[in-house]
């Protein structure tokens, strides 16, 4: 019996020829993970632990992105505490604000994450990196205290489900529909435990900006991780984004999967999750009259990579956001920024009457920057609707690509772009 | 192990890490603070009515989004001495069990048992007794390598002890 590609990275990462599902290993890891939400608790737990530091100043990314810049004196305090964590430490690689981007864009653009890595962070989209060809998945921050100091973590060896992707999108279709698609087909816990493989000839028609955002969302499946194939074009970002030595895995031809679904990408429609789970989800063809919205949001560690900006631009150019809407565009890194001004894409927005903020993961988990008061609604490029995730308990958030977010933005319902004048 | 014995406050499927503690309060690592918050955005009554034993019950994906260690933190510190589901998001089932709060699947308890039940776990058996109604369960246990986790109290004890 072969093993899957997850299989095969987690093996050699500990030191086995062979591991099989429900196998409990310690592996090694290439990279831990933290943030200023879970990096301080995993600062506090270290120190209980009996080390005189971290294992490897190298291998560690510190990344204050979720109340950063500071959104009050308890943020403040909690970024001083792993500022000062990373200075005493030579932490390497510590994102200051200037530096920063939202973690699961920054550290790939970085190159600190490549093909057949083990990493994890203490942020549940860590799952991201799957899109390179590497194992990450999200833990908390004991778990995150133990890889800093030991430069391992346990894992049980997942199953997986096996994802066959075929065909080309249509126009205003990118890997948000493909993953918000899938979602809906399995449930949000349709992948629990297990690896989301994706293969398939269709995968050389998803640029990595739609990668990244297929593995960011399979924690939204349950999944342990999603992973893909390393093709030309991850091998050429990864050379185009740093020096580290990257290895390729491929799925044993024999691989067992508990599932495999075959997927069209041709006949995917744009579809948006509807309030409170990312599984309640609806073509755009199924919605039934108008949704009206007080917000949008383009960003987070989902969509706010160029290739979201530039279709959001695409549809904002020469249009302008309904009155009474709100529109916050957040570039996900400091590179992507300036790319996107560059390009003038900020220009665009800003002319079409949408705002533009700094990197910040804000108010896709209801930290600032965007919440809502009661009874509002929210289509956002972000991850998740659950109940008061960007405010009040009685909001409402409907994920969307960027294409559609930009559409409802400048109708002020729930829109596609091909239902734009 | 010691057992758990509580009153039983019941939840649906899905019961995500954002309504387990909100992230408008993840300023705060202060576990006594963190338990103030404790379930507000599903059950504003938990924390005035939550006493010290007392259990969650929950069906499917308990624990499903964020990585949040906040919120096992929260449910401990709020006093409760065991949460059981039909299933646990993944993230969730490592961080109770690396920070010693102790969790139990059992699909049959799971759904069977109802809000306000008197229940009693034992954690070495895995045997879930509802005291009100009569009935007993067997939980799933645990694999012996998060046995010695759980025993040495979280992952920081068990790592100290290697």
């Amino acid at each position: 019996m072969g093993m899957t590609m997850t299989q095969k990275i987690l093996a050699a990462h500990a030191g086995l020829d062979k591991v099989e599902a429900g196998q409990l290993i310690e592996a090694d890891l290439d990279l831990v993970l933290g943030n200023d939400i879970t990096s301080p608790v995993a600062i506090h737990e270290m120190e209980k632990m009996k080390v005189d530091g971290v294992f490897d100043k190298d291998k560690i990314a510190l990344v204050p992105d979720h109340f950063v810049p500071n959104k009050d004196i308890k943020s403040a305090e909690h970024c001083k505490c792993v500022r000062e964590f990373a200075k005493r430490n030579e932490i390497t690689n510590y994102f200051e604000v200037g530096q920063m981007g939202i973690e699961h864009a920054l550290l790939p653009e970085q190159g600190l994450t490549v093909a057949g890595d083990v990493i994890i962070g203490a942020d549940s989209h860590t799952c991201t990196y799957g899109a390179l060809g590497a194992f990450s998945t999200g833990v908390g921050s004991t778990d995150m205290a133990a890889g800093m100091a030991t430069g391992k973590a346990w894992f049980k060896v997942p199953s997986a489900i096996k994802f066959n992707l075929t065909g080309k999108p249509s126009e205003w279709v990118s890997g948000k529909d493909v993953i918000l698609h899938i979602i809906g087909m399995i449930g949000v816990d349709g992948a629990l435990y297990k690896s989301m493989e994706f293969t398939g000839d269709g995968i050389a028609n998803l640029s990595m900006d739609d990668r990244f955002t297929i593995a960011n969302m399979a924690i939204e499946a349950g999944g342990k991780n999603g992973i893909f194939p390393v093709d030309d074009l991850a091998v050429a970002y990864m050379k185009e984004h740093g020096t580290r030595a990257y290895k390729i895995y491929e799925a044993d031809a024999d691989a067992v999967y508990d599932e495999e679904y075959t997927i069209d990408l041709g006949t995917l429609r744009p579809t948006v999750a509807f309030p409170h789970l990312p599984e309640n989800t609806k073509t755009i063809d199924e919605i039934k009259g108008d949704i009206k919205i007080d917000q949008v949001v383009i960003g987070s560690c989902t969509n706010g990579r160029l290739d979201d900006l530039r279709i959001a631009a695409k549809v904002l150019k020469d249009r302008h956001v309904a009155p009474g809407m709100r529109c916050i565009v957040i570039p996900a890194t400091q590179a992507i920024y300036l790319q996107a001004m560059e390009e003038g894409l900020l220009k665009t927005f800003i002319e079409a009457g949408a705002i533009v903020s700094t990197p910040t993961c804000g108010p896709c988990l209801g930290g600032y920057m965007g919440i809502l008061a009661e009874g509002e609604r929210c289509v956002s490029t972000t991850n998740r609707n659950f109940v008061g995730r960007m405010g009040h308990v009685d909001s409402e958030i409907y994920l969307a690509s960027p294409a559609v977010a930009a559409a409802s933005a400048v109708t002020g319902k729930i829109s596609c772009p091909c239902q734009l004048a | 192990m010691k057992a758990a014995k509580g009153h039983v406050f019941k939840y649906g499927d899905n019961v995500d890490t954002d309504v387990i503690i909100p992230a408008r309060y993840l300023n705060s690592s202060d576990p006594a603070e963190l338990a103030t918050h404790c379930m507000e955005d599903i059950d504003k009554e938990f924390i005035n009515k939550v006493k010290k034993g007392d259990i969650i019950v929950a069906t499917k994906n308990f624990g499903c989004g964020s990585s949040r260690e906040h919120a096992p933190i929260a449910i401990k510190a709020a006093g409760v001495s065991c949460v059981i589901a039909e299933t646990f998001a993944r993230i969730f089932y490592r961080n109770a069990i690396n920070i010693g709060l102790p969790i139990v699947e059992c699909p049959e308890a799971a759904v069977a048992i109802e809000a306000g039940d008197e229940v009693e776990v034992d954690f070495d058996s895995g045997v879930i007794t509802d005291v009100t109604k009569g009935t007993t369960y067997q939980g799933q246990a645990f694999p012996e390598f998060m046995q010695k986790i759980i025993a040495a109290e979280g992952l920081v004890n068990y790592i100290n002890q290697k």
